[in-house]
């Protein structure tokens, strides 16, 4: 507990970007949608950093909301890829060009 | 009680945190590259599942025991079992060719922007102190909710106490969130009815 919060901070701001990076050089969608949670994962290990550092149960109850929204986003998107996957059978992106003109 | 954790944080830190910090820092890093790196979706998949774990570490670590644990079973136990289970359902846990790049200059692009904006955030983080004028806008992690001694004190209770108290309004958005989430997730994955007048003639048309 006596780590200084810098180091936690840090460290999440790594998650961040690694998961950011997947994001826009991957082409699967899956694998897309688990780089978001990475991103979701190093903002909750922020929300639980400050939360300890200003000791308020504020960013702890936040934490618990991303949570229930990351699981309710996690269902919709994997839905709209079964969808996707019925139609097209392809779960790469840049072969969703149906569009492209 | 306020300014506790903050004079912990400026005293010199024991060897076990700085061991346990490290440790569950390599792993979340580790994990997080193999998700990036990986061909494989089902490897990518676990590979979450170890950042996921170090996660936890980290949150039980900084006196989140309940938010771990709702870490591991919700995260580990519910939302990556549901990412194997599409990944198998489509049958798409072959390899995909990583190296051939889309979109030309694409990566060294990501590379540096992410870069760029890692390294602002690092030093914004090292130059400022974070200390706002309003602490304890909510309630401390720890203490006693009433004053007699055997009742509930400590992480979970101070969280559920402002769970269904300040946030009771949010709470109650997020039951309606997840029904809608439950409704579209069936209303997306159902087949497409077929209507029930041409119902025979499409069996008959059909080689099976």
């Amino acid at each position: 507990v006596s780590l200084s919060g810098g180091w936690y901070l840090g460290l999440a701001a790594v998650l961040f970007s690694i998961g950011a990076i997947g994001l826009l050089v991957r082409r699967n969608v899956l694998i897309m949608f688990m780089c978001i949670e990475l991103m979701l994962n190093a903002a909750n290990l922020t929300f639980v950093t400050f939360a300890r550092m200003l000791n308020d149960i504020g960013g702890q109850v936040l934490v618990f909301f991303v949570l229930v929204v990351a699981a309710a986003e996690v269902v919709v998107g994997l839905g709209i890829v079964v969808a996707i996957f019925r139609r097209r059978s392809t779960t790469v992106a840049d072969d969703l060009n149906a569009l492209k003109g | 009680m306020l300014h506790t954790s903050l004079l912990l944080a400026s005293t010199r830190p024991a060897w076990p945190d700085i061991l346990v910090f490290a440790a569950s820092a390599a792993v979340i890093l580790v994990g997080a590259v193999g998700v990036v790196t990986s061909r494989n979706p089902v490897h990518a998949a676990l590979s979450l599942v170890m950042t996921l774990f170090g996660v936890a570490v980290l949150f039980i670590e900084q006196e989140a025991d309940f938010l771990a644990a709702v870490q591991i079973i919700v995260y580990a136990g519910a939302i990556v079992v549901l990412f194997l289970f599409v990944i198998m359902f489509l049958g798409v846990d072959r390899r995909h060719a990583i190296e051939v790049e889309p979109l030309v200059g694409q990566r060294p692009l990501a590379f540096v922007m992410i870069g760029l904006t890692l390294a602002g955030v690092i030093i914004m983080l090292v130059s400022s102190h974070f200390v706002t004028g309003a602490h304890q806008v909510v309630g401390p992690i720890e203490g006693h909710i009433t004053s007699s001694p055997t009742s509930p004190y400590g992480e979970p209770a101070q969280l559920g106490k402002q769970l269904f108290t300040t946030y009771l309004f949010a709470f109650e958005a997020t039951a309606a969130l997840l029904v809608i989430a439950v409704v579209g997730a069936v209303v997306l994955a159902r087949r497409p009815p077929v209507p029930q007048d041409a119902e025979g003639t499409q069996d008959s048309e059909l080689p099976s």
